[in-house]
């Protein structure tokens, strides 16, 4: 299997991806943004990080780099992309995927591991994966999730959300959500489930000695769907 | 402008030391020249009352690959590989503007680090509020959170330990101390001296802007009332252009083409080109109207003093100008060749075709100035004796549950949970334990680093609280379960042209001297930052210290939860039962006065590496040293962490139970191990002749004293974990 992981000017987790992409036995290229091609892949990755600075607004101006052409078109024809934390608000940028994230709702950056419930396993990233809940690990200033009650409602009946945070049992309440996002939603698809974007880090999940293996998990399971 | 006696007192400078710069260029200094001596004698550039004292630490050591007088210190971690680190002080300016302040000092120290060619792996700070009663503590601590994370979030390096404490004596000046460890091929290490004639003299980063000028005078003086006038001496950090600059460096070191790099931090393209010239023995000429400006019309005094942020000057090979550009086109960043080496052993600087500075190396380094100033040894204070009466109405629990709650003891979970820690995918101990912990990227290794001070000791008894602050290093560092290899110190004092403070100073050092030589765990770098005072109020004298150790399989390293139930708990070392200077002893009795708990060299050598051999033969299940707070505290925290409970029982001594659990004896640790180990564990201490204690053994969820008295581990942990939390929300 193939992937490429983009790296913008600010990308910090690139190499983490890179590092687990392969871990799990991707053979994955770094692309470089201002590429005009994007290799033959099969998962593009757009990374954690602070992408021009998180300057005007996260991940808007990386949305208009020149590869970002190519994986449009890429994941409009099908080609599975993933957006991780920064990643992900590149794609919501790009309007990929519906909504927008804003600051977290106590204005402070979160990191910590979190369990995340998986709303959806009709879909190549999360098909046949055992466990309901999964406990990811979270690092971000701006991950509150918003959309109109328009949005929402379309989302939800396409059945787009992909993970809900939650507490290590699957309740998904109020105090299990860690930025104000709404519905407590970690990650979302869009209509044809192809593009996820999702705030936690499954690449800082794929060790014991590290934050913990559900990242492994979710890798192992994502590879073997693709084959 | 016209330049007199008057103009250099403004600069900071003093009268006789004005006169010898006119004795030295056998004429009067031009502004440009006389901003740039005001820059380089300032006390921040010079040490010019701490060289004496520093030249006296132990700073060499098998491992020791560079040690002070870089950018940062240098060790060996085997296999070619090798740790770069440094701590560094960014005091004044975090008072003045707390985001920005920080957030500048974090990305001051991370340039420090990969100038040598090292990418940062790990950052660690250390930093100290006033009062939390203080009117402006709460928005000191919030803009100083904020700004560290904002800096090494960005970055993508993990913030792994860290350590955050309360005293009124910071009330008008707190401390923000920041550090760095870089990794580096020992073979790929880049050095400041410049070598070579007509080499070409690189300027790259950001544009120069006039935010900084006079910073490092600035945090060479007490401040006043005016201080918030102080403002445009704080820069402004762009943690973005770093990033980018972090990764344009590291691509051109890479190849061979660098002579020297050196980046531009206190005093700007000033200090940066003179030390550069300086450790080279040579002259550069600089053309500044080559030197990228964000503003029009900035002079050449403040183009040499500007201490705008990342930017680097370098010395390249010639004919390697065409193929280092494209590598900082390619990351967006500015590249000018503004000017070369040479023979002159001059500093040159020419602006619209005029020279405006014309000024010999040595006499702004050899040269500059270098006090033997006066000190006064402090006494060792009278110990107290603990009156029966005092301490009989006190219940142990009710004790435990305050001192747990203390903001000094208290968790930080508010604070390193905004620090990104897990960037990088290598951290293996996050914050919250004896040391951070991670990984030597894509190898068994394990790099630990923690960073400590103690002020209240240090301010007891200087000489005694320096020993202390070494040892408590080396001790969070064996906790892990890492070998200590070195250590770096940011020394924060009051005014050096106060005998009191001086002797502080003095005799910290000199404790911090002792010590590192005995436990042979030398000084590879460090900062002093003095006049940490408000018009005549100092703070505690404070030197913080980060020690690195090396762990040379991951998989052994310790943790300070407790693992399992019914396993037992040791005490290694003796308790003598020292109360004086002790949490218990300020916080529960009030009682301030008395001497810090004693340092006995020996036995913190032999009971660390002691307690190194167990770890190394697999009998340490888990480990945590004894600090503030005494053993009790030890274990409550340790049972907190593996929400797991203990059976204690306190042995037979003579000294009383608050003596025996809340005592800050030094050269200690509680440690976990299994009952079937019990007997080749007692073997190796009884063999190297360390003391311990057997105090306990683990249980599903209490904390169980002597048979009566009882507490669920909930409780205290809800104790422990409040009260940063409520504060900040209040």
């Amino acid at each position: 299997m193939k992937s490429s992981v983009i790296t913008f000017p600010g990308s910090n987790c690139d190499r983490d991806m890179d590092v687990a992409l392969k871990k799990f036995g991707f053979k994955n290229k770094m692309v470089w943004h201002a590429d005009a091609e994007l290799p033959k892949s099969d998962l593009v990755v757009l990374p954690g990080g602070f992408s021009y600075g998180d300057y005007l607004r996260c991940g808007s101006m990386a949305s208009k780099s020149k590869i970002m052409q190519s994986v449009i078109n890429f994941a409009n024809s099908g080609g599975m992309v993933m957006g991780i934390c920064n990643g992900f608000q590149i794609l919501v940028e790009t309007g990929l995927v519906p909504g927008v994230l804003l600051r977290n709702k106590y204005l402070e950056f979160i990191c910590k591991n979190v369990f995340v419930k998986i709303n959806d396993k009709k879909n190549k990233y999360f098909k046949n994966v055992d466990n309901d809940v999964l406990e990811f690990h979270i690092a971000h200033n701006e991950g509150n999730y918003f959309c109109t009650n328009d949005q929402l409602k379309e989302i939800e009946d396409n059945n787009q959300i992909a993970i809900n945070y939650c507490d290590e049992n699957g309740n998904i309440e109020d105090q299990f959500n860690p930025n104000g996002s709404i519905k407590n939603i970690a990650g979302i698809f869009n209509k044809e489930k192809n593009i996820l974007g999702m705030m936690p880090h499954p690449e800082r999940m794929i060790d014991t000695s590290l934050s913990g293996e559900d990242g492994s998990l979710f890798f192992k399971n994502l590879i073997n769907n693709l084959k | 402008m016209i330049v007199n006696e008057q103009v250099a007192v403004d600069h900071g400078l003093k009268k006789d030391e004005y006169a010898k710069i006119c004795e030295l260029l056998k004429r009067t200094p031009n502004i440009t020249e006389l901003g740039i001596f005001s820059a380089m004698w300032n006390e921040h550039c010079s040490y010019k009352s701490s060289r004496l004292h520093l030249k006296k630490l132990p700073t060499k050591g098998k491992k020791v690959i560079q040690g002070p007088g870089e950018n940062a210190g240098v060790i060996d971690i085997e296999d070619n590989d090798a740790i770069v680190f440094k701590i560094e002080s960014h005091n004044h300016p975090s008072f003045i503007e707390p985001y920005q302040g920080a957030a500048t000092g974090v990305g001051g120290i991370m340039r420090d680090v990969f100038t040598m060619g090292a990418r940062p792996i790990a950052n660690l700070n250390s930093i100290h509020f006033g009062s939390p009663q203080h009117k402006k503590t709460k928005n000191l601590l919030r803009g100083v959170v904020h700004g560290i994370g904002g800096y090494g979030n960005c970055m993508g390096v993990p913030t792994i330990a860290g350590q955050t404490s309360f005293d009124s004596s910071y009330n008008g000046n707190i401390l923000v101390n920041a550090m760095t460890l870089g990794l580096v091929k020992k073979d790929k290490i880049f050095y400041s001296k410049a070598a070579g004639l007509n080499k070409p003299v690189i300027y790259v980063g950001s544009k120069t802007g006039r935010d900084g000028i006079h910073g490092a005078s600035m945090a060479s003086a007490s401040f006043d009332e005016k201080i918030e006038e102080k403002k445009p001496t704080v820069q402004v950090g762009d943690p973005f252009t770093e990033k980018l600059l972090l990764e344009a460096c590291l691509e051109l070191m890479a190849g061979d083409s660098i002579i020297a790099i050196q980046d531009m931090g206190a005093a700007g393209l000033t200090s940066s080109s003179i030390e550069m010239a300086s450790k080279g023995n040579l002259g550069i000429e600089i053309n500044l109207n080559k030197v990228p400006c964000r503003e029009a019309k900035m002079t050449p005094y403040e183009i040499m003093l500007s201490e705008s942020q990342e930017r680097m000057l370098i010395v390249l090979e010639n004919g390697k100008e065409e193929q280092a550009k494209k590598i900082f086109d390619k990351w967006n960043l500015d590249f000018a060749v503004i000017g070369k080496t040479t023979k002159s052993k001059k500093i040159e600087l020419y602006f619209d075709e005029e020279k405006v500075a014309d000024i010999p190396v040595n006499t702004l380094v050899e040269n500059s100035p270098m006090y033997d100033r006066k000190w006064k040894k402090a006494k060792l204070p009278k110990k107290n004796k603990i009156k029966k009466e005092d301490i009989k109405h006190l219940k142990i629990i009710d004790v435990l549950k305050k001192i747990l709650a203390n903001p000094n003891i208290c968790s930080k979970e508010w604070i390193w949970q905004q620090y990104d820690h897990t960037v990088m995918g290598d951290t293996i101990q996050k914050p919250g334990g004896d040391a951070g912990v991670v990984k030597v990227h894509g190898t068994d290794k394990a790099v630990a680093a923690s960073v400590d001070s103690s002020a209240v000791y240090c301010w007891a008894h200087p000489l005694t609280g320096g020993k202390q602050v070494v040892c408590e290093s080396f001790r969070n560092l064996i906790s892990v379960g890492a070998k200590p290899i070195a250590i770096t110190n940011c020394l924060n004092f009051g005014s050096p042209e106060n005998e009191e403070n001086m002797g502080e100073f003095v005799e910290c050092v000199q404790g911090i001297g002792e010590a590192s030589e005995y436990l042979k765990f030398p000084v590879v770098s460090g900062n002093v930052s003095f006049y940490n005072q408000t018009k005549d109020e100092g703070i505690k004298p404070t030197p913080a210290i980060g020690g690195v150790g090396l762990i040379k399989d991951y998989k052994n390293m310790i943790t300070m939860d407790v693992k399992e139930v019914n396993n037992l708990v040791l005490v290694i070392g003796k308790t003598e039962g020292h109360i004086d200077q002790s949490l218990f002893a300020r916080n529960i009795l009030d009682e301030k006065n008395g001497p810090p708990p004693e340092i006995n060299l020996f036995n913190e050598k032999n009971n660390g590496e002691t307690l190194l051999k167990l770890i190394d033969n697999n009998l340490i299940k888990s480990a945590h040293d004894v600090s503030l707070g005494g053993i009790i505290t030890a274990v409550a925290k340790m049972c907190i962490r593996g929400k797991k409970g203990i059976n204690i029982k306190k042995p037979k001594y003579l000294i009383n139970e608050m003596e025996y659990f809340f005592a800050e004896d030094q050269g200690r640790y509680i440690v976990e191990i299994n009952k079937k180990d019990f007997k080749k564990v007692a073997d190796i201490l009884n063999k190297n002749a360390v003391h311990f204690d057997e105090l306990g053994t683990i249980n599903e969820n209490e904390l169980y004293i002597n048979d009566k008295t009882k507490v669920t581990i909930d409780e205290l942990s809800s104790s422990n974990k409040s009260w940063l939390t409520n504060y900040m929300s209040k």
